[in-house]
């Protein structure tokens, strides 16, 4: 093979390598600039259709963001998601640290039965349950109420951390609580003072798992609830915003940017140990 | 006087005892911690799935009183309803079209970000983005870009010379462009998890395989083909059960864009489960239509236990 020919191999490898990264980042992230662009156009310039939508054709505008804030309930359902979130969050570390301690020590077959049994309720679909829910909800009381959320979120956040936490519990030795255990503390102990502390980052990547999977529900959301003061964000944009043939176009890009980006920025740090956690049964 | 101390003294033995042979012995330990996250599954996985398929034999609706058996006649209603086969021929395409789509995507872009270069991380988080903001806030940012006046994609195809003065594609609103354009979104919306998972297979083959590959003088599809792609076999097949399971059971796509519109065409099981189950109120029909979800679920929670048991990837 001759200099050139090298060459020309190696470039032609980079120009596939970068084509293939503009195309997907392109069609990937492309809702996520328009809506971008959509937030700070003026009314004049988003509705008429001879300008070019990709450029401000009129001064960019605070407008639509205005218009969200103070005519919308949109700070009611960030501050409802929250609450929500953080309440499941709780409840689901209560549930699942213990239980995921427990199937990473437990010996024997069937402790493995039982991790990938909890895991497969994971995959039991809100599509579902989301009917006979919506009936347990009336008779006890809860419809349209955040707390009809936070009793059914823990069904799926629950599954999913116990499996992420087994998997983190894991990958920490078992010495450590051998030796504390010879140094007089019982298991549970060793548990709490030992294994505890050093899996910091382990539940902490539980937590965000878990409220990402709170802020991103729709389906109970919808069903349970119909008083738009109690809607979390997922569900009070596309059926409050989205109703009827008006549509605030700018206000809602913002609504949808503004829950949107700052989980993503959050999550990014998280990812490599999520899909640690996520695929660690299916393959070892 | 004295057996009343000896009493009291024995109670606390017998307590002490308890909590330490809890805290001490693994077995009872270990079902003491596993206990109520069990117990929390099982009443709000186990029960309402039990009362699913109790509903789906019943007449309940959202305003009766008087619940009765009524057999396999909501079955039967479900069966004869041209919907039904509609939204279970919609439900089947939409799931394999946009899973093909997703795979062959997954193993490209997997591909392209395994080798390091400048500024790897800020495409990995913006490739990510799709899969972490909520799925119902993505469809609206799609629902812009479809839109039947101001549509972007239709607007940009125009000003390329693509379209004709006359043409002007509704995206949502013709049947086969709305189908078309509920798998972009779910391609979309998967596309990232599938990447991310293959990623993780493609970064866990130990690279002594890769220098015997290039030493042996294998070009990069044979390489990609014979070597790599029989070693994340295994994981690949995850990121496709998880898409499977994700797109197979959605609603929310379907719902933000066309509401199953036109005319039915494209209703999936899982949003016409809703319309008729919550917004028609008929809870029986609803618990019916979506138990149609299960033999497909219970096929992929097998696949994943056999998985589980038979493959040894390092």
């Amino acid at each position: 093979m001759t200099r050139e020919l090298v060459r020309a191999r190696h470039i032609a490898g980079k120009a596939a390598h970068a084509a293939v990264l503009v195309f997907f980042v392109t069609f990937l992230a492309f809702p996520f600039y328009w809506m971008m662009i959509t937030t700070f156009k003026a009314n004049q310039d988003l509705y008429n259709t001879a300008n070019n939508p990709y450029v401000f054709n009129s001064p960019p505008t605070l407008q639509h963001l205005s218009v969200l804030f103070e005519d919308t309930q949109y700070v009611q359902w960030l501050l409802n998601t929250g609450f929500v979130g953080i309440v499941v969050v709780i409840i689901t570390l209560l549930l699942a640290v213990p239980a995921g301690y427990a199937l990473a020590r437990m010996t024997g077959a069937w402790a493995q039965t039982l991790g990938v049994t909890i895991f497969l309720t994971y995959l039991v679909p809100p599509t579902i349950l989301f009917i006979p829910f919506s009936r347990i909800i009336a008779v006890l009381g809860l419809q349209d109420s955040v707390w009809s959320l936070i009793l059914v979120y823990p069904s799926f956040t629950v599954p999913f951390c116990t499996w992420l936490l087994m998997g983190f519990f894991k990958a920490i030795p078992r010495d450590l609580e051998d030796a504390a255990m010879i140094d007089g503390l019982s298991r549970f102990g060793a548990f709490i003072k030992v294994v505890m502390p050093i899996s910091v980052a382990g539940i902490l990547t539980a937590v965000i798992f878990a409220f990402t999977l709170v802020t991103q529900e729709f389906v109970y959301g919808v069903t349970f609830i119909t008083a738009s003061s109690s809607y979390t964000v997922s569900v009070g944009i596309p059926t409050f915003l989205v109703r009827g043939d008006v549509y605030f176009w700018g206000s809602m890009m913002a609504a949808c940017l503004i829950a949107s980006v700052p989980i993503a920025i959050i999550y990014n740090f998280f990812v490599a140990r999520f899909v640690a956690g996520f695929t660690m049964g299916a393959i070892k | 006087m004295k057996s009343t101390i000896t009493a009291t003294v024995g109670k606390t033995r017998v307590k002490d005892s308890l909590l330490s042979r809890v805290a001490d012995n693994d077995r009872w330990l270990w079902r003491a911690m596993l206990a109520p996250a069990i117990l929390y599954i099982g009443l709000l996985v186990g029960f309402p799935f039990l009362l699913s398929l109790y509903y789906s034999v019943s007449s309940i609706t959202v305003a009766s009183q008087d619940v009765h058996f009524v057999g396999l006649e909501n079955f039967r209603r479900i069966v004869a309803s041209g919907t039904f086969w509609l939204s279970l021929q919609n439900t089947i395409v939409i799931t394999v079209v946009s899973q093909f789509f997703v795979l062959v995507f997954a193993n490209i872009l997997a591909t392209a970000l395994v080798v390091d270069f400048r500024g790897r991380w800020l495409v990995r988080l913006l490739i990510l983005l799709p899969w972490v903001a909520p799925i119902s806030l993505g469809s609206i940012g799609w629902l812009w870009i479809f839109d039947s006046i101001y549509s972007v994609i239709n607007w940009t195809a125009r000003a390329a010379g693509l379209l004709g003065p006359n043409q002007w594609p509704i995206w949502l609103g013709q049947p086969t462009l709305a189908r078309a354009s509920i798998i972009i979104v779910n391609v979309w919306r998967i596309l990232p998890l599938a990447t991310v998972i293959v990623l993780a297979g493609l970064s866990s083959i130990p690279q002594d395989i890769h220098d015997a590959a290039e030493v042996d003088g294998a070009g990069f599809w044979r390489h990609h083909f014979q070597i790599t792609t029989p070693l994340i076999l295994p994981i690949m097949l995850v990121a496709l059960l998880f898409g499977i399971i994700f797109t197979f059971t959605d609603l929310i796509v379907v719902f933000v864009l066309t509401r199953g519109g036109p005319y039915d065409t494209t209703q999936v099981i899982a949003s016409w489960a809703y319309f008729t189950g919550i917004q028609g109120g008929d809870l029986a029909g609803g618990a019916a239509i979506s138990l149609f979800l299960f033999p497909v679920l219970a096929g992929v929670a097998i696949l994943f236990l056999w998985l589980a048991r038979h493959t040894e990837v390092t």
